[in-house]
Parts: structure tokens; C-alpha cells; sequence
């Protein structure tokens, strides 16, 4: 069965170039357009990793991971931040929220695919 | 990239700048709204990650500096004022030129940076400023340097997975696989801090691994290993302790999962995950335009216009069908068909108007732009005014809020560069410095009325009166009601000494305006009064693809009304009955209502039969009646564009398609009310009714 990975992000040109690299690569994605979005998605069913911007309205990726977390459902899945290099204060409160690591963008889609497989095994 | 990321990029591009706009205007009018400041550094985030993402960098590098100033804005450092905001939207317009790659001859965007820079400079915080820079260097400082260039034997690494390491979804096999890549040798397992099975937090990691790993491995390949594990690690060799400060505060982290996992989970739903939940954040939070934008686009599928188009294509052509089926079961008296006939009528009406509704465009994706205009037009001419909009939200068929942008801008164009004075005239005539420009657009039935009022000095009816009959547009005894006056501005080839100006001279003239929204089956009216200001009002039909028809019949020959603009129907007197001219005057209730008889209008051979309707049709204020021979029934009209062949035909508007397959002329009522007033000659009609027409 493919894994599944969840992807938020507010800016879709970078949630549809995530979601058709994973895509190509053989995984399931399900896309949400902010962290509200995200936690919703997140909570109603099981992925196998999430990727989630940190700048994005309503709630933010620190604010969606610490929210996940609180859940039973959110326990065990890895979560990646994406940032910019101008947001490198970010890394520590990202761990601090609970994600298990993060990308800086912009990237490459090689550099996606060996993350989520650095995560996903 | 493939062309269809850079297209898609290029489409949130577009959202993104509009969205900006949209924020520094409003900060123009509400400049310590920290939500808008927000929105602004947000979208201009946005626009820099997603650009540099797509190989945009130089786009990148410029919105850098304009994200560090909002940045600073932000943090309260910086306020936000005048020349911050036209820098910004200075900056916002070069963005779509960057991203096309387009040259800098005049050196446009060097000035915005170095203006912006400035700026910086002047901040008090901008001795502070390498403090944002400083901190992520000490971050990187250890990454590449070689942990132990001189050790050549083997470092030992130990390494331990923090307590919330699982909850995170950290994955020690695949850590474990990526070391052996690198050559760790002699993996062993220290078991020493796992707890006794009654103590024992299944959710908790308490094991540590060491190994034994090449000389040559670096620490920027090791913190790459662990990534995507929060991982406490050391290279024994070197001792080099490289937890950061993020794996400093691990004994609490790990001691702070049992606490949480302790709490029954609906009590730790309570506080933070509660302000999340969807609907009470909706509820909770003022949304600020962007947010709402982002929120509904959670709902929302993006589709291409033309999809849209022939979407409404395809149900129009259905709705043609429909009515030939119904026709046809009515013919064959077949009650099984012509129940299925009726069910297709009802699923084809609720198509029609779930399509219908597709397509349908708040005005809000017009005003960004006219905001823009009002400022920099008052900016350029000195005039402070103020821009409200009513009714943003109020929804138009697509089509037809494209085709209104420029008629608007003329008419906002117009009611600054004429319509307002200086701001000392109207210190001088008591009123405030500063005018007033308002944008209201509501519905009212099957139109939408769109006003543009303004507070300035207002036409004079008697100036326009004399230019119209100096230029020969009327006569000079002719009768003529104020709004009648008003509306000789909209007459090609009007113009007053005054209206040509830099700004409003060109291109556009009024009577294109009227045209256009003549063009989508609009009409428009212009109220004034005298040094108290103008207001021009639009009225337009809500959707131009499908309209509610009424069909009629003159000479054998059968033809379209819109049904909004038929206001009732009576019985053509007998003492009318002969034709002594093409218009008449009738008397309804009272009240004289020109009419034309469309046999003789469109030349028709033949007696009428003793029985003739009148239709009485409304355009604006203006109503007329139109003689027919027979009224045959309501009908949904399907609008096909005539061709450009046709396009001087002006008492025609469009075609539809019968359910008998025939062709069917959809009427101009604006047209045919404007040729009633004109054709039934004042001279002659009643004194009574010349002086009803003219109040």
C-alpha cells in the first residue's frame, strides 16, 4: 500500500510541486491550505509523514504541530517544517513543537524525495 | 520545471500581488492594524519562497529587502507612513516584471532598494539589525568543519534518541542504515537507562547506541544523519559535544511527554486545541480579508475560466434542447415522455442555476485596482480623497465584471480629475479639505446597481444644455428633464472645454462608456446637483448567458424581451389601432407612455389582427411601449453574440435559439426606450403628455 503524506501549505505552487513530486515517486498525498486545514485533515485520517509550512494564516506550522501532538492521533508521525534560511530561530521551537525535523526552501524536488525517504524509510 | 508548476506559480503570483495591494491600501487608511501588517509581510513571504522555489531568484533577492523592512514594521520598530507605502506599492509593481525577467533600463528597482535601505538605516533598530543575521551564522558554524582532521583513528559515536523521539516519528533503523552507509562499525546497544518494566513509558525512548565511525566523517554529515531525529549526540574522539541548543532542553522535553500523555485527552483538547477547531476559530477571530480568502479556499476548487465558459456553453445548449423536448412530448400526447420531459425541464433549471452561480464574481476582485487609481490619481493631482466601498461582496456574472473594469475607471477617472476640486476651493466653499469618493454596488432584483458618488462641485445643467446645442446634439427649444440633461454627456462627440486634461482626455469617452454597459444589456443615469457632487449609477443584469425571456410575435416573425425590464402588458386600445405614425402616446392610468409599433419599426408587410399587445418595457427610468401582434409566453433565453457583421444593428442585442429550432431576436430595450423618446415627436403630442415626459 503507498504511504501517505500530508502536505500544508498556504501557497499552492509549492503545495502542488510537493504533492506531484511525492506523486510521481509513488506516494498518496492529501493537501491542506493552512494549519487549520491541515489539523483537520491530520485528525480524520492516518498519514505517514506531514510536511507543513511555518508562515501561513489562520495557524501557523508551530501552532498546527503543537495542536496535532496534543491528539492521540497526532503521536508518532513525522513531521517536517519547511523554512527559510531567514528563519533559522525556527528550527529549535519546530523540535520544541514536535516536529522531527525541517527542510529549508527553497528546494529541490531530488532534495524532497531524499528527505521523505530519510523519514519514511 | 515543468510549464505547468510556472503557470501555477504564476496564477498564486497574480492572488498574491492582488492581496498585497489590497493590504497596503488599507494600512494607507489603517496603518496600525497589526493584522494587515501581518497579512503584507505574509504574502510578501509567500511571494519569496514560492519565487525562489521556482528559480526566481532574483525576484527573491529584491522582495528581501522589502520583507526585512515589514519585518521591522512588525516588531513595531518601523511605522508605517506615507513613503513606506509608496515605496511598497512602488515595489509590488515590479514584481510581475522581475518574475518575466525583464530589464531594469531606468534603474527603477535600484532606487526602491536603496529607498528602502534607507529607510533601514534610519530605524532605530538598524544597529540591532546584524543580530538577525548573527544568529543563524553561529548555527551554521560548526557544520562543515571537519570534526577531527588530524584523528586518524576512528571516532566513537554515541548517540541517544530523546524521550519524545517515537511521538515524533523519529525512526532509529533508518538512522542506523544511513550511519552504516557512512561506515560505522561495532553498533552497540546501551541499555543501562531503560527502566524497570513497572516504571517503563512505552511512548519513551531510553536507549543509546554507540559506534565506531571513520576519522574522516564530519559533523555536517552527521547533523544531516540526524535530521529527522531528535537525537542528543557525541563523536568521542574530537570531543565535540554538537547538541545544540534545541537538544539542550531535552531532559525537560522527555520529562514533560509522561505529564502529557498522563492528562485524560478531551482535558488537553481544552485550551490551545479548542482555539483551533475550525468552527469556533470562525467564529472567535475578526477574519481579516486574506485569512477569509485562505479560509474559503479550503472549500474551494480552482478552476480555468473557460472551463466555466464552456460549461455554461454546454448547459445553454441543454436548456435549447430542453425546451424542443418538451415541445416534441407535447406534440406526441405521450404522458410517459412527457413526464420525463418534465423531469428534464426541472434538472436542466437547477443546472442552469447551479451554473449560473459558478459563475458568479464578488466585486471585490475589481475594487483592489480602483483603490490603486483613486490613490495615485489623488496623489498625482494634488486632490486628498477619501475612497469608500459599499457591498464588496455583492456578486456579478464574470463576464460582466470583466467587461466593467473600464467603464468604472473612466467614471472614478472623471469624478477626481473633474468631478472634485482643490482642496482650496472647497475650503473656500465650506466643505472638507479632503473629498469623498464612494463605490456602492447592491442588488435590486434581477440587476445589480453599481454607484459612484463623489462629494465634489457637480455638473451644471445649464452649461451642458448650451455646449449640447452649440454642438448640435439638440435643438435649442427642445424639453429636456435634468436627468435627460446629465445624460448628453454620454453623446458621442460631447465634450466641454474642461474635459480634456492629461488625465481623462484620453482614449475613453463617456459615450463609450455607455456603450459597454449598454453592450451588457445595462443602462446608466447620472444624478447631480451643484456644487454638492455626482453620483452615476449603473444598472446591470445579473447574468448575460441565460435570461428569463418573453416571446413575442410581430409579423409572423417571433422575438425576445428581457423579462426584468417588461413591466406590463395591455391591450393595444382599438382607437390606436391604426397606424398614423410609428409612435404614439398611451395612456395608461393616467400616465403617457410613448409607444412604437414594432411593425412598422422593423418594416413589416401585412395587417396586424384586431387584437394588438402593448408591452411595456423599462430602461432606467424610462419606459416605452412596443405593439406586438401576439405575446406567445416566457421562455428561458439562451444568449448567442450576434456576429460583428450584425454589431450596427443597434435594436438587436442577440439571438436565442426556440425549442422548434428556429432563431428568435432578442430585443435592445435600452435602444428601442431611448428611440421611443426620440421618434414620438414632442411637437405633437398633447400638451399634457409633452409636459409628463418632460417632468
Amino acid at each position: 500500500m503507498p504511504k501517505t503524506v500530508l502536505t500544508v501549505d498556504d501557497s499552492p505552487s509549492v503545495r502542488r510541486m510537493v504533492a506531484l513530486t511525492l506523486q510521481e515517486a509513488g506516494y498518496d498525498v492529501v493537501e491542506a491550505v493552512d494549519g487549520q486545514d491541515g489539523l483537520k485533515k491530520a485528525l480524520a485520517q492516518p498519514f505517514d509523514a506531514i510536511i507543513t509550512d511555518q508562515n501561513m494564516p489562520n495557524l501557523d506550522g508551530l501552532g498546527f504541530i503543537r495542536a496535532l501532538r496534543q491528539h492521540p492521533e497526532g503521536k508518532g508521525v513525522p513531521i517536517v517544517v519547511l523554512s527559510t534560511d531567514s528563519e533559522d530561530g525556527l528550527k529549535a521551537q519546530a523540535r520544541e513543537a514536535g516536529a522531527l525535523g525541517w527542510m529549508v526552501k527553497p528546494f529541490t524536488q531530488d532534495k524532497l524525495l531524499a528527505v521523505i525517504r530519510k523519514v519514511l524509510g | 520545471m515543468s510549464d505547468d508548476m510556472a503557470a501555477i506559480f504564476r496564477d498564486e503570483l497574480r492572488d498574491l500581488l492582488e492581496s498585497l495591494e489590497r493590504g497596503l491600501l488599507d494600512l494607507k487608511s489603517r496603518p496600525t492594524d497589526m493584522g494587515l501588517v501581518n497579512q503584507v509581510f505574509r504574502d510578501l513571504h509567500t511571494v519569496k519562497g514560492s519565487g525562489a522555489m521556482f528559480g526566481f531568484t532574483d525576484l527573491a533577492a529584491f522582495i528581501h529587502e522589502f520583507e526585512t523592512v515589514f519585518d521591522r514594521v512588525r516588531a513595531g520598530v518601523i511605522p508605517i507612513g506615507p513613503e513606506i507605502l509608496r515605496l511598497a506599492l512602488a515595489a509590488k509593481d515590479e514584481i510581475p516584471g522581475l518574475v518575466e525577467g525583464d530589464a531594469d533600463p531606468d534603474g527603477r528597482r535600484a532606487a526602491i532598494l536603496s529607498a528602502l535601505q534607507d529607510i533601514m538605516a534610519r530605524s532605530p533598530a538598524s544597529d540591532v539589525a546584524g543580530s538577525e543575521e548573527g544568529a543563524p551564522a553561529t548555527a551554521h558554524a560548526a557544520a562543515d568543519v571537519p570534526v577531527d582532521q588530524a584523528a586518524r583513528h576512528p571516532s566513537r559515536l554515541r548517540f541517544r534518541l530523546s524521550g519524545a523521539a517515537f511521538a515524533m516519528g523519529a525512526r532509529p533503523e533508518i538512522v542506523l542504515d544511513e550511519l552504516r552507509g557512512l561506515g560505522a562499525a561495532h553498533i552497540a546497544v546501551d541499555l543501562s537507562d531503560v527502566p524497570a518494566l513497572d516504571r517503563l513509558d512505552v511512548e519513551a525512548c531510553a536507549l543509546v547506541w554507540s559506534m565506531d565511525m571513520p576519522a574522516e566523517i564530519t559533523a555536517a554529515q552527521l547533523e544531516d544523519v540526524f535530521l529527522f531525529v531528535d537525537a542528543d549526540w557525541t563523536l568521542d574522539a574530537a570531543q565535540v559535544d554538537h547538541s545544540d541548543a534545541a537538544h539542550a532542553d531535552e531532559p525537560e522535553a522527555a520529562a514533560s511527554l509522561p505529564d502529557r500523555a498522563a492528562q485524560p485527552a478531551p482535558a488537553s483538547v481544552a485550551a490551545p486545541a479548542a482555539a483551533v477547531l475550525p468552527n469556533e476559530a470562525r467564529v472567535a477571530a475578526p477574519v481579516a480579508p486574506r485569512d477569509a480568502r485562505a479560509e474559503a479556499a479550503g472549500a474551494t476548487v480552482r478552476v480555468p475560466a473557460d472551463r466555466l465558459d464552456s460549461l455554461m456553453d454546454a448547459v445553454g445548449e441543454l436548456v435549447i434542447l430542453e425546451a424542443r423536448l418538451t415541445q416534441l412530448a407535447r406534440e406526441s400526447r405521450d404522458p410517459a415522455l412527457m413526464a420525463t420531459a418534465e423531469q428534464i425541464t426541472r434538472l436542466a433549471a437547477g443546472l442552469r442555476d447551479a451554473t449560473m452561480t459558478m459563475r458568479m464574481v464578488p466585486m471585490r476582485s475589481l475594487v483592489g485596482r480602483f483603490r490603486r487609481l483613486v490613490m495615485d490619481l489623488s496623489d498625482k493631482l494634488g486632490k486628498p480623497v477619501e475612497f469608500s466601498v459599499i457591498g464588496e461582496d455583492t456578486e456579478l456574472d464574470k463576464t460582466v465584471i470583466e467587461k466593467l473594469a473600464d467603464p468604472l475607471v473612466h467614471i472614478l477617472r472623471n469624478a477626481i480629475d473633474h468631478g472634485m476640486e482643490t482642496e482650496d476651493e472647497r475650503a473656500t466653499s465650506g466643505k472638507a479639505r479632503g473629498g469623498l469618493i464612494e463605490l456602492s454596488a447592491e442588488h435590486a432584483g434581477a440587476e445589480v446597481l453599481i454607484r459612484v458618488r463623489d462629494d465634489g462641485r457637480g455638473m451644471d445643467p445649464a452649461r451642458i444644455r448650451a455646449k449640447a446645442v452649440a454642438q448640435g446634439l439638440i435643438s435649442a427649444d427642445a424639453v429636456l428633464t435634468e436627468s435627460q440633461v446629465y445624460a448628453l454627456v454620454f453623446e458621442p462627440g460631447f465634450s466641454t472645454a474642461e474635459t480634456v486634461t492629461e488625465l481623462s482626455g484620453r482614449g475613453v469617452g463617456m459615450d463609450v462608456v455607455r456603450r459597454t454597459i449598454e453592450s451588457l444589456r445595462g443602462s446608466l443615469e447620472i444624478d447631480s446637483k451643484l456644487g454638492h457632487g455626482t453620483t452615476v449609477t449603473l444598472r446591470l443584469p445579473l447574468t448575460l448567458a441565460i435570461i428569463e425571456g418573453l416571446l413575442i410575435e410581430v409579423a409572423g416573425e417571433r422575438y425576445t424581451l428581457p423579462m426584468p425590464s417588461v413591466q406590463e402588458i395591455v391591450e393595444l386600445p382599438p382607437e390606436k389601432a391604426q397606424p398614423k405614425r410609428t409612435g404614439d402616446f398611451l395612456d395608461i392610468r393616467g400616465r403617457f407612455v410613448p409607444f412604437l409599433r414594432l411593425r412598422a419599426l422593423f418594416d413589416c408587410a401585412g395587417e396586424p389582427g384586431a387584437e394588438q399587445n402593448v408591452v411595456i418595457v423599462m430602461s432606467g427610468e424610462n419606459r416605452v411601449g412596443l405593439v406586438v401582434d401576439r405575446i406567445v409566453g416566457t421562455n428561458q433565453t439562451v444568449i448567442k453574440q450576434m456576429s460583428k457583421l450584425h454589431s450596427a444593428v443597434r435594436a438587436v442585442s442577440g439571438a436565442t435559439i426556440l425549442g422548434d429550432g428556429s432563431v428568435a431576436l432578442i430585443l435592445d430595450v435600452a435602444h428601442l426606450v431611448g428611440m421611443g423618446r426620440t421618434q414620438v415627436d414632442l411637437q405633437s403630442a398633447p400638451q399634457s403628455a409633452a409636459r409628463e415626459l418632460a417632468a
